[in-house]
């Protein structure tokens, strides 16, 4: 991505400070609720927990037109393929939020039938634990990525690991800073 | 407009910057246009093709894919639809976009553990599910549960059914157009989950209806908050009612559109709010009653016309219907042990753990093996917000089942699709689809 | 009453078999003979010969009105603790299982049918119930059942180049081994 590439110095720091502003402050997310967390996430985005206050409000059917896309549910084998391609259209930047245990990590689905992470598709930047997790929890997650984001650290994340993710997890008590 | 025919061919033969501005003037007509010249020489040899050829004739049919990642909230359904210009020819639902094994699952997991499972097929619903379960697994054992267990259980079913209507409102209404819906129907799913969030624990997926009774007893002066949320709850449907019921717009979307017959209706295997649309009221919480429904007084809602818009009143008054359970549960509520004090059944209090070591064993016991259901099947069901939901459940005297196989409604009520769909415009499919109320956990299970 | 006391009363005459106490069975019974009738905790069940499902079906809709069918679903018995296997019917590997309900006389039965392992197909009930065309797939699909003169015999639940039948005992099993990203190793 463009960011690393520039020099670093005075100006183009603050330059990079408007980037990361603009990239953190009005994150699209792609529809992707496949499950049980896609009611949560839609409760996330209603009026009691309002993802509108970080500008989420709007979730893009388009991938094209999303920069977030927050696997929300399990992952079946069937729609594995479907979640790559979805991914593959996202524009950078792009981030992959993993919501709950099936996302992250197959959940309590130990079978044939469901991918055991979706890490092991698309590279997962947080993983948000939950069965589902609560609106709070999510919004815990998206705000750990907004941090990422502007401390810059995210990218840094990416670049040092293996899948291209920066792979944070947030732990599900709510309001507790994650340690970044 | 004079002609200037001759006067051009005469120009074109000088080759000047002064001869173009002269057969500029020359081809200018009186409104300022300018006559086309013939084409001569090689320009009038070469052919002018347009790609695609002429348009045909007849009118091709095309087949388009809606999904599986869609904006309709219903979850990963992919349709594939032939279409003629707008008008839907034929639809057919591809499922096993969210197929999760959960059957399979359900063979690995105890009778114990089985709850967790079945919960999350559908997962608007998920106390429906748990009670199903936990239904069939005290048919195979022949438990007869406390008075209280079975009033819980039944007011908990109630609350779901309340905050599953309500979320099928918002989709529904987002799905039609309103999007205003989408976020009112949150408002009063959220004080329900909250009561929900009370007494079970968790928001979703609440493992609370076990074989045996309920996880845990009700906590104190819940009366005033389940009150409350009925008083929240009735509030908000009539706000809903009138802001949807006599919309013009909505009317239009929804009246005539996806109709169904109750021949139809019945040979596809739908059952619940679509049945109930078609002028055949059947509810099996009337018909075969099972917990204590035959001793509360609802009444059992169902339309005439069949279409998108009898689906939505329909459950849409079927929650006023549960409120008025809700509240003849708080009234009735009879005094007694939440869950039955069966051993084999049932862990000991957390508190005999540190006292007893037979306790300690029997919790050990009951948590890593399970208990043991003697060889024999059955076929639950259970009235949930969707329709009927069944439990096959085959035991061979074993500590896991056999075969755990739900017959989800949303499966068969899919199917139904084919009686609705075919002649209305593309839009109306849409609309069709959220009418179904589909969820897919329970159709790819 | 033993096989021994039936011996030693030979040839006055033969037990009647008891009466089927539910009438829709013992009407099963009567169109079909060998079917087992077994009161399975309060439930209608007869157990009848795979050949007859169709005609059971057809039966059942045209005759005592029941006018829809719930549910079609197999079982695997393959590696069964302890089987209740009624007398005068013969286990195989799978068993199917269909699930029927009369609205207007508000009852149900259910009607299961043995399929041997190596020819495990049976007729399909589509044409009387055309509901049942995804659970027909879907039997097929997860346990490998065919059912002859289904219009549509393709998997449902799995991706169309899946290989095998899951939720055979035999197949996959129930639990994968959990990866770990980093996993040194097998511990």
């Amino acid at each position: 991505m463009g960011l690393e590439s520039v020099p670093h110095n005075f100006v183009t720091a603050r330059v990079e400070d408007l980037v990361k502003w603009a990239r953190r402050s009005s994150v699209w997310p792609a529809t992707f609720g496949l499950a049980c967390c896609a009611i949560e996430m839609m409760a996330a985005g209603a009026a009691h927990y309002d993802l509108s206050r970080w500008g989420m409000e709007i979730f893009r059917a388009s991938p094209r037109q999303a920069d977030l896309m927050i696997v929300a549910g399990r992952v079946s084998q069937k729609m594995a393929p479907v979640l790559r391609q979805v991914y593959d259209q996202m524009v950078e930047p792009k981030w992959v939020i993993a919501m709950g245990v099936c996302a992250s990590s197959g959940g309590m689905f130990n079978n044939y039938a469901i991918v055991q992470g979706v890490d092991q598709i698309v590279p997962v930047d947080v993983y948000v634990p939950g069965c589902p997790p609560g609106p709070e929890t999510l919004m815990h997650g998206i705000l750990t990525l907004n941090q990422e984001i502007k401390s810059g650290h995210i990218l840094e994340r990416r670049a040092a690991s293996v899948s291209g993710g920066a792979g944070l997890t947030i732990d599900q008590r709510d309001g507790v800073p994650s340690a970044v | 407009m004079t002609d200037h025919a001759d006067t051009v061919n005469s120009a074109e033969s000088v080759n000047s910057a002064e001869s173009a501005e002269q057969r500029r003037l020359a081809a200018q007509t009186d409104e300022g246009a300018q006559l086309l010249r013939p084409l001569a020489g090689k320009a009038a040899e070469k052919e002018l093709v347009l790609t695609g050829g002429p348009w045909p004739e007849r009118d091709d049919t095309m087949i388009i894919n809606m999904g599986p990642q869609h904006p309709s909230t219903h979850g990963v359904l992919r349709i594939m639809m032939e279409l003629s210009g707008e008008t839907v020819l034929r639809a057919k639902p591809v499922i096993g976009y969210l197929h999760t094994g959960m059957e399979k699952t359900g063979e690995e997991l105890s009778y114990v553990q089985g709850a967790t499972n079945v919960t999350r097929m559908d997962y608007a619903s998920p106390l429906s599910n748990e009670l199903v379960f936990s239904l069939a697994v005290e048919q195979l054992l022949d438990l007869e549960l406390p008075e209280r267990a079975t009033w819980i259980r039944m007011l908990m079913v109630e609350l779901n059914r309340m905050s599953s209507h309500l979320l099928f409102q918002a989709t529904n209404g987002m799905d039609v157009g309103a999007i205003s819906m989408m976020i009112y129907g949150w408002r009063e799913r959220e004080e329900t989950l909250r009561l929900l969030e009370r007494i079970t624990g968790l928001r979703m997926n609440h493992n609370y209806i076990r074989p045996g009774g309920v996880a845990a007893e009700l906590p104190d002066d819940w009366e005033d908050d389940v009150l409350a949320v009925c008083d929240l709850v009735e509030a908000g449907v009539r706000e809903y009612d009138e802001l949807l019921t006599d919309n013009p717009i909505f009317r239009e979307r929804t009246v005539g559109v996806g109709v169904l017959t109750t021949e139809e209706a019945l040979a596809l295997g739908a059952t619940g709010p679509i049945l109930r649309s078609t002028g055949f009221a059947w509810d099996l919480r009337r018909a075969q009653p099972y917990l204590a429904y035959d001793d509360v007084d609802f009444d059992v809602i169902y339309t005439e016309n069949g279409d998108v818009f009898d689906r939505y009143q329909i459950r849409l008054y079927e929650i006023l219907e549960s409120v008025k359970i809700v509240r003849q549960c708080v009234a009735k509520m009879p005094r007694g042990d939440y869950r039955i004090q069966d051993r084999k059944v049932t862990p000991p209090p957390r508190a005999r753990i540190d006292e007893s070591m037979e306790a300690l064993i029997h919790h050990f016991k009951l948590f890593t093996e399970g208990f043991r259901v003697p060889p024999g099947e059955t076929y639950t069901v259970v009235e949930s917000p969707r329709g009927e939901i069944g439990c096959y459940l085959v035991s061979d005297g074993s500590p896991k089942p056999v075969r755990l196989h739900i017959r989800g409604p949303s499966f068969y009520n899919l199917q139904s699709m084919d009686a609705m769909v075919p002649g209305c415009m593309f839009a109306d499919a849409v609309a069709i689809v959220s009418s179904i109320d589909p969820i897919m956990g329970e159709v790819d299970r | 009453m033993t096989d021994d006391d039936l011996q030693a009363r030979e040839g006055i005459h033969e037990v009647a078999p008891p009466p089927i106490p539910d009438e829709v069975a013992a009407a099963v019974a009567e169109r079909f003979p060998g079917t087992v009738f077994v009161d399975s905790h309060g439930q209608a069940v007869v157990y009848v010969a795979r050949a007859s499902w169709h005609d059971v079906g057809a039966f059942l809709r045209d005759e005592q009105r029941f006018t829809q069918c719930m549910d079609v679903t197999a079982v695997d018995h393959l590696v069964d603790e302890a089987r209740a296997v009624p007398e005068g019917v013969e286990p195989e590997r799978f068993e199917v299982v269909a699930n029927y309900l009369s609205h207007p006389r508000n009852r149900r039965i259910r009607v299961i049918a043995q399929v041997p392992a190596d020819d495990a197909t049976v007729a399909t009930l589509t044409d009387l119930y055309p509901g049942l065309s995804f659970a027909e797939r879907e039997v097929f699909d997860l346990l490998g059942i065919g059912f002859e003169g289904h219009p549509d015999p393709t998997r449902i639940l799995l991706p169309d180049d899946w290989e095998g039948h899951p939720l055979r005992k035999d197949d996959a099993p129930a639990r994968v081994p959990v990866t770990f990203k980093g996993d040194p190793g097998p511990r």
